[in-house]
C-alpha cells in the first residue's frame, strides 16, 4: 500500500544509520585518542550532531515535514526560533528526568546534560521533522489511534525503542564490575544509541509485516 | 458470613506462605545459643592431687606464632616431588613437606576439615571458640559482631598473655580490645591482593618481642582465589611469597615456641568458599617447633584428617590456659605423650590426662547448653550423657587406685569426644537440603495459585489429614513428631488440591469453548503476564538475585517506582484516555468508541493525575535523601536526619530540625483531620470522631513535647535534670497509652456517620423521590435496605454542596434522613487508624524522620489519587496490578527511607528504650518495639492497602460533580456505597487485592530464598543474602499480619453499618 514510503524510510534509515557509524569512526583521524569510552562526551557530541544535521537535511528533502500555512519569511523564521526552542527546553526536560531517575545532581551535570542532549536529538528532533513544532500533535501520536501516517508510526516506534534503551542501559550502572563502559553515563548513551538503531531497522521492517492491518485516516 | 470466609481464606494463605518461609528459613539457617560462661583454671584440675594452679604452671609452650593463610587448601600446602607439570597453585609450598620429612618429631602436615559455613569470620570465630558458629548466634548482642562467647583469645588475657595480631580486620571487630597490640589491613576489596600481605610482611619480622601469642592473618590466596580462581599464574606467585614467609617465621624461632600455620577454609574450582564441599571444607594445618613436638615419626595413629575444632584444645592445653568454655573439639592426641613418657615437666600432661580434661570440659558445656536450649536431639543427649557417667567412673577409680588405666579408657574417651562433635555438628552446622527445597516448592506454589479463586473446606479437611497422616507415620516410624515435616505436608497436599482444582475447571472450561478458547486464554494468560506491572514485580525479584542491587536497594526501588509511575499516564494516553478527545473533529467520526465521561471531566481528571504524579515524584525524589549506608558502600554520607537531635552540638541546627520535625508532624496530623472533614466524617459523636478530634492531636503534642525533652542537653537545666528525666518517661508512655486508646475506640465504634432525622418515618416514603432502580414491585425488607441507601446518601452530599453542614432552614425540601460521611464510612476509620499508628511509630524513630513520615503520607495520597484519577478515566472496578505494585514497593522504598537497611548492625535498637529509659526486663517488649520501628513503613502501607479498593469511590464525588456541571442531574454519587450495594463484588475485590498484595511480597520472599539456595556458595551470602532474606521473610510476617488487621478493620466496618442500616430502617416501618 505504502511501498513506496516504506522504500524511502529504510533508505533514510540506512542514511541515519551510516551517519552514525561515521559519526564513530571519523573523528578518530582528526583527534588522538579517540574512542566511544575514553572520550565519551565528544563522541556523544559527534554522533548527536551528526545525527541533527542529517535527520534535518533527509526530512527536509524528503518533504515529511507537515506543510506551513503561510509562506512568509517572518512565519519560517518563528517557526525555526520555536524548533530551537523546543529543542533545548527539551534538553532541560530529559536532564531532569534523568536527575529524577537518579542521576547524580550537582557533580556529573555536564554528563547528564549531555545525554539529555543526546536522547534529545534521537527522539526530540525527529518529532520536530516529522510533526513541526507542535506539542499537542506529539502528544496526539503516541495514542493508539494517533498516527496518521507512515511516518508517524515509524516515529513511535523509534523514540519508543530509544526511550527504552537508554532505561534499560541504566541497569548495569549498580554493578560492582568496574567496567570501563560502567562509567556514568556511558551505559545509558551507549543504550539510547542501540535503542535508536534497532528502532531504525526495526520500524520500516514492522511497518512492512503490518502493511495490511495499517489503517489511517487521510491528513 | 461472607466476611469471614475472606478473613479465613486470607488467613490460610498468609499460613502456605508462612509454612514455606518456616520450613526453608529452618533448613537454611542454622541457629545456636550462644553460651555466655567462661573456663577458669580450676577446671583443669586433675583430682585426687593436691590443687595446683594449672595457670601458674610452666606450660609446654610459653609462645606461640599463628600464622593463618586465608583460603589455604590443603592441596596447595601438599608436595609431590613426581609431579613434573605442576598447576600454578601445585607444588608452591615446598618448605612444609621439606621441613615434615627432614625433622619428623618436630612438625607435622595435616589436612584440616572446616565445618560449614566456610566464611572467614564464622571460621575465625570457630577456631577461637572451639564452638560451630552458625549464621544466626543468637547472643546477647546483635548489633555488633563481637564473640561474646568463652574464646582463645580471650582465655589468654586471663592468665596474662599479651596477644599481637596483625592482618584482616575482621579479627578486629571480633576482638574489640582484647589485643595487646594489634595492625588490622581492610579486608572488604576482593580485588586487592597485596595490601593486607605486604602490610603484614612489614611488620612481621620488625615486630618488637613483646608478645606471648603473635596471630597473623594474610588474605591474598583467598583474594587471589576470589579475583582469578586456584589456577592462575596470580596464585603461583601469592603462594610463593607465603613458601617464603613460612620459612623466615621457621628460621627465626626460639625454642619455646610453637608454630602453627593453617587456612581457615579451602575454596572450589572456581575460587569460592562457604558451602560444604570437601574442596572447600579441606584446609591444611602445619605444626611446627623448635623443640621436639611429637613423641615421634608419624605412626599408624596419625588422624587422616583434623577438624577444625580441635584447635581450640589442643592449643590452650598446650599453652596453659582452660579450654574455652563452649568448645566441642577433643585434644590433637599425637601432641602429648602417652603416659609414663611425660618429661617430668609439670605443666605437660599426658595423653589420658588430656582427654579426661577435655571431657570434663565438653560435658560440662553439654550440659549447660542443653539447659538452655532444646535443639539437640534428647535421645542423643541422654546417651551422651550415661556414656560420660561411665568414664567418669571408670577414669576416677584408676586415678584413685593409682593402677595404670586401661588403653581401651583413652580410646573410649575419644569415642565420646567424636560423637559430641557429632552430634553437635549435625544440629547446626549443616544445611537441610529437603527442607530448603520443600520450603522452595511450597513458595512457588502458592505463588502460582495467585489468581485461583479457592474453596476453603477442601483444602483445610485435605490439609489436616495430611498433617496428621504424617504425624502418625513419624510416631511410628522413629517415636517422635517433626512439626516441621507435618506443616509442610499438609501445605504441600492442599496447595496441590487447589493447583489440581484450578487446572481441572480451566479443562472444563476448554472442553465446553471449544480448542480454540483454550490457546486463546493460554495466550493471554501468557500476555498478562508481560504487563508493564507485573515485569517491574519480575526486575525487582531479579535484582534480589545480585549482591550488588541488593546493596543499593534502596535506589533501585525508587528508580522502578518512578518508572511505573511514568508508565501510567503514558499508558492512559496511548488508549486515548488522558485527553479529552472532543477538540479533534476527526475522531467523531466513529472511529472511536463515544466518550463515556464528559471532556471537563476528563480533563479535571487528567489535571489531577498529572499534579499527584508530579506530588509522588517529588516525594520519591525526595525521600532519597533519608538513606542510610551499608559498609559496603564506599563514598556514602547517612542521612543527617538520622541521628537523634540530642546528638547535634550546633544549637542552631538543632532548632531548625527541631522545627522542621514538628512542622511536619503538625501537617500530618493537619492532612488528616483536613481529608476528614471534607467527607464529613467529623460530625457524630462516635469513639472514631472523638479520636479524631481528641487524640490524634493529643498524641502529636506529646509527640512533639517528647522531641523537645529528649533534645534538651542534660548540663543546660540542671535543676530541673528530674522534671527532664520524668518526662522522658512518661511523655512517651502517654503516647503509648493514648495510640492505644485510639485504636480501640476506633476498632469499638467505627462509624463515623452523623444522622439526622428530620420528619416522621411515615412521610419519608411520600417525600423521596422514586429511587432510580426500584424495578422489582413488591419490596422486601432486604430490597428496602439497598434502596434507601443511595437515597441517604443523595441527600447527604446535597446537603454538603450546599456548604450547610448543620441544619438550616428550607425544611420542606430537606429529606427525612441525612446522613453526613456516609460516603466515606468505610475508608474513614481506616485512614484515622493508619495516621494514629503511623503517629505513633513515628515515635520509635529519630525525629529528623518526621520528614519522611510526611513525604511517606503524602506519597500514600498521590498513589491514591493516581490510581483514583485512572480509575475513573478507565473505569473498572476491581483494583488492577499497577497500583498495587506500586503500593508494595513503597513499602520498601520508605523502608530505605526511614533509614533503615536490610543488615542486622543497621537496625535501630534507640528504639527498645522509647519510654523506657531504663532498659527491659524481659525480651518481648523491645524485640516488638525493635521490630515495629523497623517495619514501620511496611505496617503502614500494608494496613492502608483497602484504602486502594475504597479511594476510586470516594473520589467520585468530583466525576459527579463534574458531570452535573453537564447538566446529568440522574447521576447519584454513592460513594462507597456501591460496595454495600453489590456485597458479594464487595468481598471478591478486597479478597483480590489483598491476595495480589501478598503476591508481591511472597515473590520478593521467594526471589530472596532463591538467592539464598542458589547462592550458598557465594562470598556475600553471610553478608547481604542471608540478612535481606531474614529481613524480606520478617518484611512479609509483619505485612501480612498487618493486612489482616487492614481487613478485619473493614469487615468490623462492614458489621457496624450494617447494624446502622438495621437501627434507621426500624422493622415497624413496613
Ligand atoms: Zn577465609
Ligand atoms: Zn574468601
Amino acid at each position: 500500500m505504502w511501498d513506496h514510503e516504506i522504500r524511502a524510510m529504510a533508505s533514510t534509515h540506512a542514511v541515519i544509520a551510516a551517519s552514525v557509524f561515521m559519526a564513530t569512526v571519523v573523528p578518530a583521524v582528526f583527534v588522538q585518542g579517540f574512542s566511544v569510552y575514553g572520550t565519551h562526551l565528544l563522541w556523544l557530541y559527534s554522533v548527536s550532531g551528526t545525527v541533527t544535521a542529517v535527520s534535518v537535511a533527509v526530512f527536509w528533502l524528503l518533504g515529511i515535514t507537515p506543510p506551513t500555512k503561510k509562506h512568509t519569511l517572518g512565519y519560517k523564521l518563528s517557526r525555526l526560533f520555536r524548533s530551537c526552542l523546543y529543542f533545548f527546553l527539551s534538553c532541560l526536560f530529559f536532564h531532569t528526568v534523568v536527575v529524577l531517575y537518579g542521576a547524580p545532581l550537582i557533580e556529573s551535570a555536564l554528563e547528564t546534560f549531555s545525554l539529555a542532549v543526546l536522547l534529545t536529538s534521537l527522539t526530540t528532533l525527529r518529532c520536530l521533522c516529522v510533526l513541526g513544532p507542535n506539542v499537542q500533535a506529539w502528544i496526539r501520536v503516541f495514542s493508539r489511534h494517533g498516527a496518521m501516517s507512515v511516518w508517524d508510526t515509524c516515529l513511535q516506534i523509534t523514540v519508543t525503542c530509544t526511550v527504552v534503551g537508554a532505561w534499560v542501559g541504566a541497569f548495569p550502572l549498580p554493578l560492582d564490575w568496574d567496567r570501563p563502559w560502567q562509567v556514568w553515563p556511558v551505559s545509558c548513551s551507549l543504550g539510547a544509541m542501540i535503542g535508536f538503531l534497532t528502532g531504525l531497522v526495526a520500524a520500516p521492517a514492522w511497518i512492512h509485516y503490518h502493511r495490511k492491518q495499517l489503517t489511517y485516516k487521510c491528513k | 458470613m461472607k466476611g469471614l470466609l475472606v478473613l479465613s481464606l486470607l488467613f490460610c494463605m498468609c499460613a502456605m506462605y508462612f509454612v514455606g518461609i518456616y520450613l526453608f528459613v529452618g533448613g537454611f539457617l542454622l541457629v545456636r545459643l550462644e553460651v555466655n560462661r567462661t573456663s577458669t583454671c580450676g577446671d583443669v584440675l586433675q583430682p585426687g592431687e593436691e590443687p595446683v594452679d594449672f595457670c601458674r604452671v610452666q606450660p609446654r609452650f610459653r609462645r606461640a606464632v599463628l600464622l593463618i593463610i586465608d583460603a589455604l587448601k590443603i592441596d596447595f600446602a601438599r608436595f609431590d616431588p613426581s609431579n613434573t607439570s605442576p598447576r600454578p597453585y601445585e607444588n608452591k609450598l615446598p618448605v612444609l613437606e621439606e621441613t615434615a620429612s627432614s625433622r619428623p618429631s618436630h612438625s607435622r602436615l595435616y589436612p584440616f576439615r572446616a565445618d560449614p559455613p566456610t566464611t572467614t569470620m564464622q571460621r575465625i570465630k570457630g577456631f577461637t571458640t572451639g564452638s560451630l558458629p552458625t549464621f544466626v548466634d543468637v547472643g546477647n548482642n546483635f548489633a555488633s559482631s563481637a564473640i561474646l562467647e568463652d574464646n582463645l583469645i580471650h582465655q589468654f588475657g586471663q592468665v596474662g598473655k599479651r596477644v599481637v595480631f596483625m592482618g584482616d580486620d575482621t579479627w578486629e571487630s571480633l576482638f574489640p580490645k582484647k589485643f595487646h597490640r594489634s595492625l588490622p589491613f581492610p579486608s572488604f576489596n576482593v580485588k586487592d591482593l597485596h595490601t593486607v600481605d605486604n602490610g603484614i610482611l612489614q611488620h612481621l619480622y620488625t615486630t618488637s618481642d613483646d608478645w606471648d601469642v603473635l596471630v597473623a592473618h594474610f588474605l591474598g590466596v583467598d583474594h587471589c582465589g576470589h579475583r582469578f580462581g586456584p589456577d592462575h599464574p596470580a596464585m603461583a606467585d601469592k603462594l610463593t611469597q607465603m613458601d617464603g614467609v613460612i620459612r623466615s617465621v621457621i628460621d627465626r624461632l626460639q625454642n619455646d615456641t610453637l608454630l602453627v600455620v593453617m587456612g581457615d577454609h579451602g575454596m572450589t574450582d572456581t575460587g569460592d568458599h562457604g558451602g560444604e564441599s570437601q574442596k572447600e571444607t579441606d584446609a591444611a594445618i602445619f605444626l611446627y617447633s623448635p623443640a621436639p613436638l611429637f613423641p615421634g615419626p608419624p605412626s599408624q595413629s596419625e588422624p587422616d584428617v583434623v577438624p577444625q575444632t580441635d584447635l581450640v584444645p589442643t592449643l590452650a592445653l598446650l599453652l596453659g590456659v582452660p579450654i574455652p568454655y563452649s568448645s566441642v573439639g577433643q585434644v590433637l592426641l599425637p601432641l602429648f605423650p602417652p603416659l609414663g613418657q611425660t618429661k617430668g615437666a609439670v605443666g605437660e600432661l599426658s595423653q589420658l590426662e588430656a582427654l579426661w580434661i577435655n571431657a570434663k570440659q565438653v560435658n560440662r558445656f553439654l550440659e549447660t547448653y542443653s539447659g538452655m536450649a532444646k535443639d539437640i536431639p534428647p535421645e542423643s543427649l541422654s546417651q551422651l550423657k550415661d556414656e560420660f557417667a561411665h568414664l567418669s567412673s571408670e577414669y576416677l577409680t584408676t586415678v584413685r587406685d593409682g593402677r595404670p588405666p586401661s588403653p581401651e579408657l583413652a580410646v573410649s574417651l575419644q569415642a565420646y569426644l567424636s560423637s559430641v562433635r557429632d552430634t553437635c555438628r549435625a544440629t547446626w552446622a549443616r544445611f537441610n537440603p529437603f527442607k530448603m527445597a520443600a520450603g522452595l516448592a511450597i513458595l512457588a506454589i502458592c505463588l502460582l495459585n495467585v489468581e485461583n479463586s479457592p474453596g476453603l473446606k477442601a483444602p483445610v479437611v485435605v490439609a489436616l489429614t495430611a498433617g496428621l497422616c504424617v504425624a502418625a507415620g513419624q510416631l511410628l516410624t522413629q517415636g517422635y513428631i517433626e512439626v516441621a515435616w507435618c506443616l509442610a505436608a499438609a501445605a504441600l497436599s492442599s496447595e496441590l488440591l487447589l493447583l489440581w482444582t484450578a487446572c481441572r475447571s480451566r479443562t472444563t472450561a476448554v472442553a465446553k469453548n471449544g480448542f480454540k478458547a483454550a490457546k486463546c486464554t493460554s495466550w493471554l494468560t501468557l500476555r498478562r503476564l508481560l504487563i508493564p506491572s507485573l515485569m517491574v514485580l519480575l526486575i525487582r525479584c531479579a535484582c534480589l538475585l545480585s549482591d550488588s542491587y541488593v546493596i543499593a536497594e534502596g535506589r533501585v526501588v525508587t528508580f522502578l517506582m518512578f518508572s511505573l509511575a511514568l508508565y501510567i499516564p503514558i499508558h492512559l494516553n496511548w488508549d486515548g484516555l488522558l485527553l479529552p478527545p472532543s477538540h479533534d473533529p476527526l475522531k467523531s467520526a466513529g472511529l472511536l468508541p463515544s466518550p463515556a465521561l464528559s471532556p471537563s471531566t476528563v480533563r479535571k481528571e487528567s489535571s489531577t493525575l498529572l499534579t499527584c504524579l508530579g506530588l509522588l515524584i517529588g516525594s520519591l525524589y525526595l525521600s532519597l535523601s533519608f538513606h542510610g549506608c551499608r559498609e559496603e558502600q564506599g563514598s556514602c554520607q547517612p542521612s543527617p536526619f538520622l541521628s537523634p537531635l540530642s546528638r547535634l552540638q550546633d544549637s542552631q541546627l538543632k532548632n531548625l530540625h527541631y522545627i522542621l520535625s514538628v512542622s511536619s508532624l503538625g501537617l500530618w496530623t493537619y492532612l488528616l483531620k483536613r481529608c476528614l472533614r471534607h467527607y464529613g466524617n467529623l460530625n457524630s459523636s462516635g469513639g472514631t470522631v472523638f479520636t479524631a478530634r481528641w487524640i490524634l492531636p493529643l498524641l502529636a503534642v506529646c509527640l512533639g513535647l517528647h522531641w523537645a525533652v529528649s533534645a534538651t542537653p542534660e548540663d543546660s537545666f540542671r535543676n530541673l535534670a528530674e522534671l527532664i528525666s520524668l518526662a522522658q518517661l512518661a511523655l512517651p508512655r502517654a503516647a503509648f497509652c493514648l495510640l492505644g486508646l485510639g485504636l480501640f475506640l476506633i476498632w469499638l465504634d467505627p462509624l463515623t456517620v452523623f444522622v439526622k432525622t428530620r420528619a416522621a418515618a411515615s412521610a419519608r416514603g411520600s417525600s423521596l423521590p422514586p429511587p432510580r432502580y426500584r424495578a422489582s414491585t413488591g419490596i422486601s425488607p432486604q430490597a428496602e435496605l439497598h434502596h434507601l441507601i443511595p437515597q441517604i446518601y443523595q441527600r447527604m452530599r446535597r446537603s454538603l454542596d450546599d456548604g450547610e453542614l448543620s441544619g438550616s432552614s428550607d425544611v420542606d425540601s430537606r429529606p427525612a434522613v441525612e446522613a453526613y460521611g456516609l460516603g466515606t464510612v468505610y475508608s474513614a476509620p481506616l485512614l484515622l487508624f493508619c495516621g494514629l499508628l503511623g503517629i505513633g511509630l513515628l515515635l520509635l524513630h529519630p525525629e529528623g524522620m518526621a520528614l519522611s513520615f510526611l513525604l511517606l503520607l503524602l506519597e500514600m495520597g498521590a498513589l491514591m489519587h493516581i490510581h483514583a484519577s485512572s480509575t475513573t478515566l478507565s473505569g473498572g472496578f476491581n483494583v488492577p496490578w499497577t497500583p498495587i505494585v506500586l503500593w508494595s514497593l513503597a513499602a520498601t522504598q520508605f523502608f530505605h527511607a526511614t533509614g533503615h537497611l536490610p543488615t542486622f548492625p543497621s537496625i535501630q535498637w534507640g528504639a527498645a528504650f522509647v519510654g523506657f529509659p531504663e532498659g527491659h526486663t524481659g525480651t518481648v517488649l523491645p524485640a516488638s518495639l525493635v521490630t515495629l520501628n523497623t517495619f514501620a513503613s511496611h505496617i503502614l502501607f500494608a494496613v492502608g492497602c483497602p484504602l486502594l479498593l475504597f479511594w476510586p469511590l470516594v473520589c467520585e464525588v468530583r466525576g459527579s460533580r463534574g458531570g452535573r456541571a453537564c447538566g446529568e442531574e440522574g447521576e447519584d454519587a454513592v460513594m462507597e456505597m456501591r460496595l454495600r450495594e453489590n456485597p458479594q463484588h464487595f468481598s471478591a475485590a478486597l479478597l483480590q487485592l489483598s491476595t495480589r498484595y501478598l503476591f508481591i511480597h511472597g515473590a520478593q520472599v521467594f526471589a530472596s530464598v532463591c538467592a539464598a539456595a542458589i547462592l550458598r556458595r557465594h562470598l556475600m551470602v553471610w553478608k547481604v543474602f542471608a540478612p535481606k532474606l531474614m529481613f524480606e521473610a520478617s518484611g512479609f510476617l509483619v505485612s501480612s499480619v498487618s493486612l489482616l488487621i487492614g481487613v478485619t478493620l473493614v469487615l468490623r466496618v462492614d458489621v457496624a453499618v450494617g447494624r446502622w442500616f438495621k437501627r434507621i430502617i426500624p422493622d415497624a416501618s413496613r
